[in-house]
C-alpha cells in the first residue's frame, strides 16, 4: 500500500513538472519570458564557416536581446541529431532532451515526423513572425519533400539546385543545359566535374537532379518507393553514374566530402563546375575572397531542384521556450535580410516582401546580389523534390555500387 | 598509505575504463545491448559484417598501412642512429625534430595534404616554370588507394617518436666504447652499430614500436585527412557505422571493432615475426663478416629520409600558417594574391570554447596523471620493488586499439548518463595521458640523488615535508616536462574527444578535424596553427620557468 501511494504521489509530481516543462506558443509573453536565461542547443550542419559565423551572430543577438544562450552543436550530418532523439525516446527520456532546435527538412524531417519525435503541430503558425512569411507563393513551405509539414517545423531559408563556373576559363556557350548535356559535357573536359559523395546532402541531392531527370514517369517519385520497382525506376541514374564516373574528377575514384571542398576545388581550379544549394553561394564566396570574381552561375532551362529548409523542435527539448523564440527571431525581418546578404551567407529568405513594412522592404532592397547570383526570375522552373524515401534507398544502392572501387 | 593506495588506483582508473570498454563493445557484437533489445547471444553481426563490401580490403588497407608505416619509420630512426650517434649533425637535428614530438597526428597530417595535395604547395612552387601545369593536375595524391599518403603522414609522426625513445635508451649502451671497438675491427659506423648496440637498445623501445603499431593499424584522424576512401581504412569505416542515425548499426560497429582487433592482433603478431628475421639477417651478417665499410650511401640515405620527413611536416605547417591569412589565393601562385587577418578574425571568438576544453581537459588529465604516477614512483621506492606485474597494465590503452574500446566506453557512459561531461572526457583522456606521465617521470625519479632525501630526514622533516620542500622543487625541470608530454597528447587525442565528448564538449583538434570536410584551407589553418601552439607552448613553460627559478643555482642549470 504505501509503496501505491508512493507511486501515485511520484505520478502527480511528473505529471505536474512535465505541464510545467511545457509551453504554449500562443501565450508569446510568457514563452519570452520563460525563455530568458534559458540554454539552447542547436543541432545544425556545421561544414560552412559562413553559415556558423551567421548562428554566431544570431547567438549575440538573442543573448542580448531576449537572454537566451544560443549553443550551436555543429553536425556533419543532421541525421545524427534525428538519431539522438530515437535513442533518448527509446530510454524513456520524454523531458530534458539533449537536443531543443534542429535544422532540419527532407528525410529527416520526414523520419522524425513518422515516429511523433517533434514538438506540438502548428506551432509555427503561432510565431508572431509567421505573418511575414511567403506559404501562399512557396508552397515548399507547407509541404517539405511531398510531407506536409504541419507547421511541426518553422522556414528558415529557400534553397535551389544552382550550378556555378569559372567565366575566366569556361566558355559560357558551351555549358550544359541539362544532366544528359552535363554528362556530355563532361566527357568533352575529363576531370572538371564530380558531385559530393553520398550520403552528403547536396551529393544526394545531385542523384535526386539526375534521376528526376532521367526517369520515364516523374510521378513515382512523389510516392514511396515501391521496392519491387526500384531498380527499373533507378536503372537510368546508375547508368548514369556509370558513364559519369570515368570521367568525373580523379575518374571518379575519390569524390569531394561536401560542397564547401567543391569550392574549394573550383578556386584551385581543379573542378570546372559545381553546384550548391544556395544560389548565392558564389557571390558569398566571392565577398570572403575564396572564389575569384570572375566565377558565374547558370541553372537548367527545365528546371532544379528546390525546397525549404526549417527549424525544429524535438518533443523532448529542454528548453523549448528559448527554441521558439530562437526560431522566432530567425524569421524576423533583420535576421532573414542579414541572411539573405551575400556578403554573410546569401541564403534566400522565406518572407514576403509584400507583407512586410516599409522600412523592413527597404532592408531587402539594399542587398546586392552579387556578381554571380541570378536574379530570381532567372533560377528556372522549380522540380519537386521526391519522397523521402527515394532519398534513402538511392543513398543505399549508391553505397553498395560505390563503396569499393572495383 | 597513500601510496600505497597509488599503484591500485591507477591500475583501477587505467584499466577499468579499458576493461569495460571492451566489454561495452565485445557483447554488443554478439548481440547483447539491452538498450536496444538485444539479449540473446548470437552470430548475425559478424555475419553482417563480413557481407559488407570489401571489409576485408579495408581489413588489408589497415594491416599493410600499419605495418608498413612502422617498419619504414624504425628503419629510418635505426639507420640515422646507426649512422649519425655521437655526431654535432646528430644533435642539431635532435633539436630539430624533437618539437615535432607534440605536434598532433592530424596537425602532421593536415601540413602534409597542404603539401602534397596536386594544388598542394610543391605544385605551386614547381608550376608553371618546370611542370607548365597552369592548372593543378588530375593525379589522385592525396587519399590514394594505397594509401600512400597515409603511411607518409604516419611516418613523419612516428619518427620523431621512435628518434626520442631511442635516444632515452642510447645512455644506457657504452656508445663511444662500441663505436671505437668496432671500428678497431674494421666496421663501418651502420654495421657497427647494428651488430655492437642495436640488439641493446631495440630491447628497450619495444614497447614504444608496439604502441606505435596498435596506434598505425587502427588510427582515425590521419586517415581522414590522407586515407583511402573507396574503401576506406578498417577504423574510418567503424566510427562511420558507430555515428551511423540507425541505432542498430552499434552492433555492426562492435563487430568491426572485434576484426579490428584481430587485424592489430594480427600485426603484432607479424612484427614479432618481422623482430625474428630481423635478428637472424643480423646474426648472418655478423657470422658472414660483414662490416660495410663504405657504408657512405646507407647513411647518406638515412640522413636524407630524416631530412625528408622533418622538413615536408615544417614547410606543411609553414604552408598552413600562410593560408590562414591568405585571401583569394588561385593555382599555380606561390603566394596569396591578398593577405588578410579575416580568417582570424572570423574563427577566434568560436575557438573560445573548444579552446578552453582543450586546456581544463588537458590540464587535469596531466594533473591527475602527475599525482599518480608520483604514487606510483613513491610506492616502488618504499618498497624497493621494480613495478609489478599489474603495473604492466599501464600499457594497456597504448596497445589495445583506441577504437575497441572507446566504443564500449561510450555505451557505459551514456548509461550513466555522463556522456560529454567534463569528468568523463578527463578520465578517457586519463587513460592514454598516463602511461606517457609516468613513463616519462619514472627514469628522472629513480636518477634522483636521494641523499638529499636522508640529509632532510636529518634534520627532521617529515615525509611529505620532505616530498614537497626538497625532492618536488628540486624535480621541478622533470615535473614541467612530464607535464608538457602529458598536455601534448591530451592536446592530439581525437578519437576519445569525439566519441565521449559527442559533439558537445569539443576540443581544437576535433572542431580541426571535422572542418577537414568543409575544405576552406583558410580556416583548417587557423585551427591547425592552435594544434600546433598549445603543445608548444606547454614546452616553453617547461623550459623557461624551471630556467627562470634556478636562475640562481648553478648546478640546478643545465
Amino acid at each position: 500500500m504505501p509503496t501505491r501511494i508512493f507511486a501515485a504521489i511520484l505520478f502527480v509530481v511528473a505529471a505536474v513538472s512535465a505541464r510545467a516543462g511545457e509551453v504554449d506558443p500562443a501565450d508569446w509573453h510568457k514563452v519570452v519570458e520563460k525563455a530568458r536565461g534559458q540554454t539552447v542547443y542547436f543541432n545544425a550542419w556545421g561544414g560552412s564557416e559562413n553559415i556558423n559565423a551567421y548562428i554566431e551572430w544570431a547567438a549575440g543577438e538573442l543573448e542580448r536581446r531576449h537572454g537566451v544562450r544560443l549553443v550551436h552543436v555543429k553536425l556533419d550530418d543532421t541525421a545524427k541529431a534525428v538519431a539522438t532523439v530515437v535513442a533518448e525516446k527509446a530510454a524513456g527520456r520524454d523531458t530534458g532532451g539533449a537536443v531543443d532546435l534542429v535544422w532540419i527538412n527532407g528525410e529527416n524531417f520526414a523520419a522524425m515526423k513518422r515516429r511523433g519525435l517533434l514538438f506540438a503541430p502548428g506551432w509555427a503558425q503561432a510565431l508572431p513572425n509567421w505573418r511575414h512569411v511567403d506559404h501562399e507563393n512557396k508552397p515548399t513551405i507547407l509541404t517539405d519533400f511531398t510531407i506536409p509539414v504541419d507547421g511541426l517545423a518553422s522556414p528558415w531559408g529557400m534553397a535551389k539546385l544552382v550550378f556555378f563556373y569559372d567565366s575566366a576559363r569556361v566558355e559560357k556557350n558551351a555549358l550544359p543545359d541539362s544532366a544528359e548535356a552535363l554528362l556530355r559535357w563532361a566527357e568533352a573536359h575529363p576531370g572538371r566535374f564530380s558531385y559530393p559523395r553520398p550520403p552528403d546532402f547536396i551529393g544526394s541531392s545531385f542523384l535526386k537532379q539526375v534521376l528526376t531527370e532521367k526517369v520515364e514517369d516523374a510521378s513515382v517519385l512523389l510516392k514511396p518507393v515501391v521496392e519491387e520497382d526500384f531498380q527499373a525506376v533507378t536503372a537510368p541514374l546508375f547508368a548514369y553514374l556509370d558513364a559519369l564516373h570515368p570521367v568525373a574528377w580523379r575518374s571518379g575514384r575519390i569524390f569531394p566530402r561536401n560542397y564547401p571542398a567543391m569550392k574549394q576545388l573550383l578556386a584551385d581550379g581543379e573542378l570546372d563546375i559545381i553546384f550548391a544549394f544556395n544560389p548565392a553561394e558564389a557571390s558569398s564566396a566571392i565577398a570572403n575572397g575564396e572564389l575569384p570574381d570572375t566565377v558565374r552561375s547558370f541553372t537548367f532551362p527545365a528546371g532544379t531542384l528546390a525546397n525549404t529548409h526549417f527549424v525544429a523542435i524535438p518533443y523532448n527539448a529542454s528548453a523549448k521556450a528559448g527554441a521558439l523564440v530562437t526560431a522566432n527571431f530567425l524569421l524576423s525581418p533583420e535576421a532573414q535580410a542579414r541572411k539573405q546578404d551575400p556578403a554573410v551567407w546569401g541564403d534566400p529568405t522565406v518572407l514576403a516582401m509584400d507583407k512586410l513594412g516599409p522600412q523592413d522592404r527597404a532592408r531587402f532592397a539594399a542587398l546586392e546580389l552579387g556578381p554571380a547570383t541570378l536574379a530570381p526570375e532567372e533560377l528556372g522552373p522549380a522540380l519537386p523534390e521526391p519522397h523521402p524515401s527515394w532519398m534513402e534507398r538511392i543513398e543505399e544502392e549508391w553505397k553498395r555500387r560505390y563503396t569499393a572501387e572495383n | 598509505m597513500l601510496t600505497r593506495l597509488g599503484p591500485l588506483l591507477t591500475v583501477v582508473l587505467l584499466t577499468g575504463p579499458v576493461a569495460f570498454g571492451l566489454a561495452g563493445t565485445v557483447l554488443p557484437a554478439f548481440g547483447f545491448l539491452p538498450a536496444l533489445g538485444g539479449t540473446t547471444l548470437t552470430l548475425d553481426h559478424l555475419r553482417a559484417l563480413l557481407a559488407q563490401p570489401a571489409i576485408w580490403t579495408s581489413a588489408a588497407i589497415s594491416l599493410a598501412t600499419g605495418l608498413a608505416s612502422t617498419l619504414l619509420s624504425i628503419a629510418i630512426v635505426m639507420l640515422f642512429v646507426a649512422g649519425w650517434a655521437g655526431t654535432r649533425l646528430f644533435a642539431r637535428l635532435q633539436h630539430l625534430v624533437s618539437p615535432l614530438l607534440s605536434l598532433p597526428h592530424a596537425a602532421a597530417a593536415f601540413a602534409l595534404a597542404f603539401l602534397i595535395a596536386p594544388s598542394g604547395m610543391l605544385a605551386r612552387l614547381a608550376s608553371p616554370w618546370l611542370t607548365g601545369w597552369q592548372r593543378p593536375p588530375d593525379l589522385l595524391i592525396v587519399h590514394d588507394p594505397m594509401g600512400l599518403s597515409m603511411m607518409a603522414g604516419l611516418v613523419a609522426k612516428e619518427v620523431p617518436f621512435l628518434l626520442l625513445m631511442v635516444l632515452a635508451a642510447l645512455p644506457q649502451v657504452p656508445l663511444a666504447q662500441t663505436r671505437m671497438l668496432a671500428a678497431s675491427m674494421g666496421y663501418g659506423r651502420v654495421a657497427g652499430f647494428l651488430g655492437g648496440l642495436w640488439p641493446a637498445v631495440y630491447r628497450q623501445i619495444r614497447l614504444p614500436v608496439f604502441a606505435v603499431i596498435a596506434f598505425a593499424t587502427s588510427v582515425v584522424d590521419v586517415a581522414v585527412i590522407l586515407g583511402p576512401t573507396r574503401p576506406a581504412p578498417l577504423a574510418v569505416r567503424l566510427v562511420e557505422w558507430m555515428n551511423d542515425p540507425n541505432l542498430a548499426m552499434r552492433h555492426l560497429a562492435s563487430a568491426g571493432a572485434l576484426l579490428q582487433l584481430a587485424v592489430t592482433a594480427l600485426a603484432l603478431a607479424l612484427w614479432v615475426g618481422l623482430e625474428r628475421a630481423g635478428r637472424a639477417l643480423c646474426i648472418l651478417a655478423v657470422e658472414g663478416g660483414l662490416r660495410m665499410r663504405r657504408d657512405a650511401a646507407v647513411r647518406g640515405m638515412a640522413l636524407g629520409a630524416m631530412v625528408l620527413s622533418a622538413g615536408a611536416v615544417f614547410a606543411g605547417l609553414a604552408t598552413l600558417a600562410l593560408w590562414s591569412f591568405a585571401g583569394l589565393w588561385q593555382f599555380p601562385d606561390a603566394l596569396p594574391a591578398t593577405f588578410t587577418l579575416k580568417s582570424w578574425i572570423r574563427v577566434l571568438p568560436r575557438i573560445a570554447d573548444p579552446l578552453l576544453t582543450t586546456l581544463a581537459a588537458g590540464f587535469l588529465s596531466t594533473l591527475i596523471a602527475g599525482l599518480l604516477s608520483v604514487l606510483c614512483l613513491m610506492r616502488e621506492e618504499e618498497t624497493g620493488r621494480r613495478p609489478g606485474p599489474a603495473l604492466m597494465l599501464l600499457y594497456l590503452p597504448l596497445l589495445v586499439p583506441q577504437v575497441a574500446f572507446v566504443f564500449g566506453l561510450q555505451l557505459f557512459l551514456i548509461y550513466t548518463g555522463t556522456l560529454a561531461t567534463m569528468p568523463a572526457l578527463v578520465l578517457s583522456h586519463l587513460v592514454f595521458v598516463m602511461p606517457y606521465a609516468y613513463l616519462a617521470l619514472k627514469d628522472p625519479w629513480h636518477a634522483f640523488d636521494r641523499r638529499f632525501d636522508r640529509l632532510a630526514a636529518g634534520f627532521g622533516k617529515q615525509r611529505w615535508q620532505r616530498l614537497f620542500l626538497v625532492r618536488l622543487p628540486m624535480m621541478t625541470r622533470a615535473i614541467l616536462t612530464m607535464g608538457a608530454i602529458g598536455f601534448a597528447v591530451s592536446v592530439g587525442l581525437y578519437l576519445p574527444t569525439v566519441l565521449v565528448g559527442a559533439g558537445r564538449l569539443t576540443t581544437i583538434t576535433s572542431e580541426a578535424v571535422a572542418l577537414a570536410s568543409g575544405g576552406d584551407r583558410r580556416v583548417v589553418g587557423v585551427y591547425a596553427f592552435w594544434q600546433m601552439l598549445l603543445p608548444m607552448l606547454g614546452f616553453a613553460v617547461a623550459t623557461l620557468v624551471p630556467a627562470l627559478i634556478f636562475r640562481r643555482f648553478r648546478d640546478m642549470q643545465v
